[in-house]
């Protein structure tokens, strides 16, 4: 049902290939309008599975203790099981109220079971590109120091196409489409983005030298678009060496622009290197609809209902949708008071070799806002 | 014919539905010639692939060990218009069932695949076995780093099929095939066996990909039947790569199996932990013969001065003694090579932040013999 939705989708965006389409005009204006009503944001909360339940309560009570403007509307949908009933009513809701938070939904392995929630969602809502901030955080002590990266994964096509068939028994073809529609704009969002926040440059990250076509057509896409951005530098770097360089010396990367696959790649190894998925925010965004999740997508189905998790990842995604929103001094108290309470080191929870529980975080988080 | 249904398989005994390749995948067929030594193809290749071949050569002769090395030339040459390797050097490999090589150097312009795709579609060297260990004397910000990774080489993303559908619009084709996913799994079944590593884990993409990676993972379980002993595991891709880079330590007693292009990016990735490819040996296995290499590049900018590193070509070499059951010498090779790095920047090279050239880094091999 979905998956057919959204191919059709997919289908109504190649006439568009040829004519000079709406994202190459760069998109200056405001052209997320979230509807205000009553002097409140309406945004709808998809806590999701695994930890999503407990992170969202932290969320909740530090956007009430912070008497932030928005109401939510929850939508309480599960990956566990086949029901498409509540990804349905994600996705009405999302088309009104064109702003989210959203925990991670469960994939099932199986063969038989549905295909990923997250990606049909996103491929419906057609949140194409995510971003995930990838940076060292003060206090919390890694391996590398000095990181400040962004990745911008393509979200909506890719090696995520669920286009798969069996030949003959025993033989498979798995699809990976790329469409220059879809990496054109993607390729427009990364150096919009950079500009807006003074990157200097913007690395492709690529498979080109296999994958000459589909991966070529990218990499092209990408490096075409860089000539208009002439204050950013453009380069390329091919996925593996890109990965090995990532743990070695990840201080190179400034803006990093990848297709699907690689960008799940690489935002989990970006994530490793700063301490984990706890602590890394991250959101989708389409043309008219942002969706905040955490960055590094982790169900956390083995913690789950244990009160470990850390909430700081959904946090900081909350603050970052609230800068979205134009709500800076909510955004920055809510965030300021994670960071600070993650610097003084004494309140942690077990990813961070901590002992506290994601309550006691929270509560940490709002003393924290109060003293500020 | 290889392919047969699924309910065929399930209806016939384990061992019979695994019967179409050798039983001990990849094991080395070479006999010593009549001087007691076996012969060896040795590929130099191009740029540095020269001086550290030379090292290699040195080294070995030192240690007496029972090799014979042939080499030859693969520069490429095109037949009916497709890159090919010189029928002499296929025919030397051939006849020896093993080969180490240097970096090559791909010649750019049309026509001309990558001679290391080549190599590996010549001689259908279907897995690449990537051990990675943290070398003492090279401090990087892991030093506990041991991991094994084991990649399937022939097809999935690297296929090649690859089409146009109209202008703008690509697809690229992922090809699973059962024969190819049973063969590399069934070796890095024995491999762990062989290394006495308790566990197999398949590396995975099959929340997305359910039903490329989904065959991948269901062979895995399938061929994981025949060996009780060895526990079979499975991950998501993303998951691995956040865990190893948090810690690779509980990656120490397992065997990673996975498709083509996550192999390629993961092997990768624990090279870098461990310090770059300069240390990072490689081999390629397949049914008939195997092909041991060093997988960085041929460095044109230092060749000829006498500053080439050749760790990662003797590592190499190192497995493929293992491989050959010479099992004493790749031992003493290995043991004198990992001191001599860790014995200090006086005897190491400039790659490694040390500041002695190829020849004394390789005499410094030599004394610790």
């Amino acid at each position: 049902m979905l998956r057919s939705s959204a191919s059709k989708l997919a289908r109504s965006a190649i006439p568009l290939v040829g004519a000079r389409n709406a994202t190459t005009v760069a998109p200056t204006s405001d052209i997320f309008k979230p509807l205000k009503y009553g002097g409140k944001y309406t945004v709808s909360l998809i806590p999701g599975d695994g930890i999503g339940a407990e992170v969202s309560e932290s969320v909740k009570a530090i956007f009430k203790a912070d008497n932030v403007p928005v109401e939510w509307e929850q939508i309480d949908v599960t990956g566990v099981g086949n029901s498409e009933d509540g990804i349905r009513e994600s996705v009405q809701s999302l088309k009104k109220n064109k702003v989210g938070l959203k925990g991670i939904l469960f994939t099932p392995v199986e063969r038989s079971g549905h295909s990923s929630f997250n990606v049909a969602l996103r491929q419906e809502l057609d949140i194409f590109a995510s971003l995930v901030l990838i940076k060292n955080i003060p206090g919390v002590q890694t391996r590398h120091s000095g990181i400040d990266m962004c990745l911008i994964r393509e979200n909506t096509e890719g090696e995520y196409s669920g286009l798969e068939h069996q030949s003959v028994p025993g033989v498979v073809e798995s699809l990976k489409i790329i469409t220059k529609y879809k990496s054109e704009r993607i390729s427009r969002f990364a150096f919009e983005f950079a500009l807006k926040n003074n990157r200097k440059a913007v690395t492709v990250v690529h498979k080109a030298n296999i994958m000459k076509l589909a991966d070529g057509l990218f990499r092209r896409t990408v490096q075409d678009m860089g000539a208009e951005y002439p204050t950013i530098k453009t380069n390329d770097m091919i996925v593996d060496n890109a990965s090995m360089q990532a743990v070695s010396n990840p201080q190179q990367f400034d803006v990093l622009v990848l297709p699907n696959l690689y960008g799940s790649i690489l935002s989990n190894i970006g994530a490793g290197l700063v301490g984990g998925p706890g602590l890394v925010p991250g959101c989708n965004i389409g043309r008219d609809i942002a969706v905040f999740e955490p960055g590094c997508r982790h169900v956390g189905l083995d913690i789950k209902g244990t009160n470990q998790a850390n909430p700081s990842a959904l946090i900081l995604s909350s603050a970052m949708m609230l800068r979205h929103l134009g709500l800076e001094s909510h955004a920055d108290r809510i965030s300021n008071g994670v960071y600070a309470v993650l610097a003084e080191g004494q309140v942690r929870t077990p990813d961070l070799k901590g002992t506290n529980t994601t309550s006691e975080f929270t509560k940490a988080v709002l003393d924290k806002m109060e003293s500020l | 014919m290889i392919s047969f249904s699924r309910s065929v398989v399930a209806s016939r005994p384990a061992v019979m539905a695994f019967r179409r390749f050798n039983s001990d995948v990849a094991a080395f067929k070479g006999v010593k010639n009549a001087a007691g030594k076996y012969t060896v193809t040795l590929i130099e290749g191009d740029g540095i692939g020269t001086e550290i071949s030379a090292a290699v050569k040195d080294i070995y002769a030192a240690a007496k060990v029972p090799i014979t090395w042939e080499p030859v030339d693969v520069t490429p040459i095109l037949k009916d218009g497709k890159t090919a390797i010189p029928d002499e050097a296929i025919a030397s490999v051939k006849r020896n069932f093993v080969a180490l090589k240097g970096p090559l150097a791909t010649p750019i312009g049309k026509g001309h695949v990558s001679l290391n795709l080549t190599l590996r579609r010549t001689f259908n060297l279907f897995a690449n076995l990537r051990p990675c260990r943290s070398v003492v004397g090279y401090k990087t910000p892991y030093d506990n780093v041991d991991t094994v990774l084991i990649r399937e080489n022939t097809e999935g993303e690297y296929s090649g099929i690859e089409h146009v559908v109209v202008d703008g619009v690509v697809q690229s084709i992922k090809l699973i095939t059962r024969p190819a996913c049973e063969r590399v799994i069934r070796y890095a079944f024995q491999h762990a066996i062989a290394t006495g590593k308790p566990k197999v884990l398949v590396v995975h993409k099959a929340s997305i990909m359910k039903m490329s990676d989904g065959l991948f993972l269901q062979i895995a379980r399938e061929v994981a039947k025949e060996y009780p002993q060895i526990e079979l595991g499975a991950e998501l891709l993303d998951n691995t790569c956040l865990k190893i880079v948090t810690d690779p330590e509980p990656y120490k007693p397992v065997v990673m199996v996975m498709p083509n292009l996550y192999g390629d990016i993961l092997s990768d990735m624990c090279s870098g932990l461990i310090g770059g490819l300069g240390l990072t040996p490689s081999g390629n296995m397949g049914d008939e013969v195997s092909i041991f290499e060093a997988v960085h590049g041929s460095a044109p900018d230092i060749a000829g001065k006498g500053l080439a590193n050749p760790t990662a070509l003797l590592l190499s070499s190192v497995m493929m003694l293992r491989h050959m059951k010479l099992n004493e010498y790749a031992d003493k090779i290995e043991n004198a090579v990992l001191s001599t790095i860790a014995s200090g920047p006086e005897n190491i090279t400039g790659d490694l932040k040390g500041t002695a050239n190829t020849k004394h880094f390789t005499e410094e091999i030599i004394k610790r013999l």
